[in-house]
């Protein structure tokens, strides 16, 4: 089923179909290993309920749920 | 170049790669921080001596890639292929393999000698891991190294295997093979190569990606990739070529660097095959849904009750502790002891103020000693130079013992988690999670909180919470507040509550000027905030150290120049009258009282300005620039005390809040101008100085609304209404110029 990141539950496992959005903020998440088809685990939420926290490529990554939209995703894998 | 003739080699990295250890480790004592030439970003810079001639040092800024969107991005790469360093040393952090070589493939793709350093390598094999650096090198083609800059361990292997790659020609390669996407590559390098571009497969494949500095440089060669993208299109991407190559790095590391990494399959997991590091069981704590805030207020709290508090841990307040010992007293309060006792215990950072106090009290009692009474230079030395050098020193322990904790939150990975914890409710002020610390810090001294935004990313935020810094009651304010709450007109009015109100009216102000500076924005741009949660560790006494030292000299340079300069103005117009005779005159006749005169007309609508004593509050105003506490001082010097200041309620409140909101002391004027430098640093002061007017007339004008004619009142509040929006248009008008640039 696909959605965004932004809306996946914690502790749940997702892979990443497409990276939306432009420019730096984009270009910023490649750099950073979000590419297609790589693996996403959402790992919490900040106590106020954003920003995220997600393991890639082995290590923490944290985004708003803003830029987290940007990311179309598949449940399952 | 001169320069030149040394060999330099440059490092390169991820951000928390172990960079600054290595760089630390290497140079020791020669480093030097600047600026890199028109951005506020770090420039490191050092000597390592161990081999058969000096090495020149450049620790680039941490970066992830090569692509032209953060300064430090620009700054790296512009360095590498315009100054061309003889070598780069590319710090991998070993821990991170698949991340930290997407920057490897992309410095291996210019024609410049390049060492993998392969970092945590120790900390692999602790966990379990195995890591196979033959294999690596076979891959990469480059030399590689396994350190640990922590235990300065293969340093030296690192820097000969450096310095033997500096004497050899290396040509850039890289590792994008999909066969369509490496014809055009080798096309445009073709071309590249053709119009005598250095490192042309570089360019080739930042061109390729549509990287916004080469499509600038080189807008003839777009139409070839163009052509390419109408013949060819890739089913996931598209035309996307930008998500194609940075997907062909990830996939080829994926598939051939993951295969020298071996992961310890006996290794603690969670429920869902996840593997636990000690970081993550620090992370249940430390940013847990419900514990995080109040672990975090914990931490803030003993942070500043450790810099700031007369009254450790509240032995005096809660248990009433006292200490009577003549010889333990004057060990805390630097020779303080007179005949009274001791209430409770002095915090680490008051501890060692007292002690700065007493060493700048005593050196200008011994110049006084030994120069003649009365004369126009015993005064100079000792009222202006020393009294404000004793003014600028007595910043530093509080100073010094505040960075020290931000150096080690910031160290330690902390710093990312305060961000994470508090990003919700910053961003509703158009400011992120990171703001908290300078801001909170502003309470202690505005000069380490100004100096702490360089933690901030983004430059427009850096701006904004410089701006903002005067709202928060630095403690050299406070002597003012203490005058005021005890005058007259307030006393009806309860002194406590002044105080009060002074200090939650600035907070509630830097949320609504916070407000007006989003609100007038242009573009209504909030920065991104996706960031890196780096694994904690614990904090390297070097790496504080060095952050400390820098800190140290940046401050006190700054202190030598701008501020005692400042300071020698103030004196002498404060010492001399117009006739300039070399004979001392009672401040009443000085040229400072006159100027004072004069200035009062100008502050008039702000109300204390008015009256026979006007000039002196006007004089003290701009006496507090040299320091806060030079405002009571200057007071106390024109006679003006607590039973002697007769101002009316709505003119002590204007006086205070002016006070409050206006330009800081040079010492932050000074780390200020540091941080923003140029026109940002100029409007800093335009909007200091607009607000503080601002508010206060405000203030004074609605206090004269009920005392006053009602007309002046609302004559006033135009007046007001005016200054703000000409400041919105300010704001406005920056925005978009900084709009445009971007």
């Amino acid at each position: 089923m696909e959605k965004t990141l932004d809306q996946v539950e914690v502790k749940h496992s997702v892979k990443v179909l497409k990276v939306g959005g432009e420019g730096r903020i984009r270009h910023h998440l490649f750099d950073l290993g979000v590419t297609p088809g790589v693996e996403i685990y959402v790992r919490k939420v900040a106590p106020l309920g954003d920003p995220i926290e997600v393991t890639i490529r082995g290590y923490e990554l944290s985004l708003r749920k803003s830029e987290a939209q940007l990311i179309s995703v598949t449940e399952g894998k | 170049m001169a320069e030149k003739e040394r060999i330099t080699i440059a490092l390169a990295g991820n951000p928390n790669c172990g960079k600054t250890t290595l760089f630390n480790s290497l140079t020791g004592a020669t480093a030097h921080v600047g600026n890199w030439p028109g951005v506020t970003v770090d420039k490191k810079e050092g000597t390592y001596k161990k081999l058969s001639e000096p090495i020149h040092i450049i620790d680039l800024p941490g970066i992830y890639s090569l692509s032209p969107y953060t300064p430090e991005e620009v700054v790296s790469r512009n360095y590498i292929l315009d100054e061309k360093p003889n070598c780069v040393i590319n710090v991998v952090d070993a821990t991170n393999l698949e991340r930290n070589l997407y920057l490897t493939t992309q410095l291996l793709e210019i024609d410049i000698p390049v060492v993998v350093a392969l970092n945590m390598a120790d900390i692999v094999r602790k966990n379990g891991d195995k890591i196979d650096a033959k294999g690596l090198q076979e891959k990469l083609g480059v030399p590689v190294v396994e350190i640990s800059a922590l235990r300065s361990e293969g340093l030296k292997e690192l820097m000969d295997a450096a310095y033997d790659a500096c004497h050899h020609y290396r040509k850039g390669t890289t590792i994008l093979e999909d066969k369509e996407l490496a014809h055009l590559i080798s096309d445009v390098t073709i071309a590249f190569r053709g119009k005598g571009v250095q490192s042309p497969l570089f360019h080739a494949i930042k061109l390729v990606e549509l990287d916004e500095i080469e499509t600038k440089m080189h807008p003839e060669l777009i139409s070839m990739v163009d052509e390419y993208k109408e013949s060819h299109k890739d089913d996931i991407f598209a035309d996307d070529f930008e998500a194609l190559v940075a997907d062909a790095r990830y996939k080829y590391i994926a598939k051939n660097y993951a295969t020298h990494y071996q992961k310890n399959e006996k290794s603690e997991k969670n429920d869902d095959g996840e593997q636990v590091t000690r970081s993550d069981k620090i992370d249940k704590v430390l940013t847990h849904r419900i514990w995080a805030l109040p672990i975090f207020v914990l931490i803030m709290f003993l942070v500043f009750h450790l810099t700031f508090s007369e009254d450790l841990f509240f032995l005096n307040r809660w248990f009433h502790v006292e200490f009577n010992h003549e010889i333990f007293i004057n060990i805390c309060t630097g020779m303080g002891y007179e005949g009274e006792p001791m209430a409770g215990l002095p915090s680490p950072g008051v501890f060692l103020q007292n002690w700065m106090g007493f060493l700048t009290g005593s050196l200008i009692d011994w110049f006084r000693s030994f120069m003649p009474e009365g004369q126009w230079y015993t005064s100079l030395v000792c009222d202006g130079l020393l009294t404000g050098l004793d003014a600028v020193l007595s910043f530093v322990p509080q100073v010094m013992v505040l960075f020290l904790f931000i150096a080690i939150l910031e160290d330690s990975g902390y710093m990312s988690r305060v961000a994470f914890i508090l990003d919700r409710a910053f961003r509703k002020f158009g400011l992120s999670g990171r703001a908290f610390i300078p801001m909170l810090s502003g309470f202690g001294c505005s000069v380490p909180a100004i100096m702490a935004t360089r933690t901030l990313e983004d430059k427009r935020e850096r701006n904004r919470v410089i701006r903002l810094m005067t709202c928060f009651s630095c403690g050299a304010k406070a002597p003012i507040w203490a005058l005021i709450a005890g005058i007259g007109a307030l006393a009806g009015f309860a002194g406590d509550i002044f105080v009060f109100s002074i200090y939650l009216g600035g907070i509630a102000a830097a949320i609504i000027f916070a407000l007006f500076m989003k609100l007038f924005s242009k573009d209504q741009y909030v920065s991104p905030f996706v960031m890196e949660l780096p694994a904690y560790h614990a904090p390297q006494a070097r790496n504080v150290g060095a952050y400390l030292w820098e800190k140290f000299k940046h401050y006190m340079i700054k202190a030598a120049t701008i501020i005692a300069a400042a300071t020698i103005v103030i004196w002498f117009l404060s010492n001399f009258n117009w006739n300039l005779t070399l004979g001392l005159v009672d401040i009443e006749q000085s040229i400072l009282a006159d100027l004072g005169r004069v200035f009062a007309y100008f502050y008039y609508p702000l109300g204390w300005a008015q009256g026979v004593d006007g000039w002196k509050y006007t004089v003290s105003t701009i006496t507090g620039l040299i320091a806060k506490e030079q405002v009571v001082d200057t007071m106390a010097v024109l006679g003006l005390n607590e039973e002697t200041v007769l101002l009316t309620g709505a003119q002590a409140y204007s006086f205070a809040v002016y006070n409050l909101f206006t330009i800081p002391c040079f010492a932050a004027i000074g780390a200020a101008f540091g941080e923003q430098k140029g026109k940002e640093f100029w409007l800093t002061m335009l909007w200091w100085f607009v607000m503080s007017y601002a508010v206060a007339a405000l203030v004074f004008g609605v206090g004269a609304l009920y005392g006053v004619a009602i007309w002046a009142g609302i004559l006033l509040t135009l007046a007001i209404i005016g200054l703000v929006v000409a400041a919105g248009i300010i704001v406005t008008r920056r925005n978009k110029k900084v709009a445009q640039a971007a």
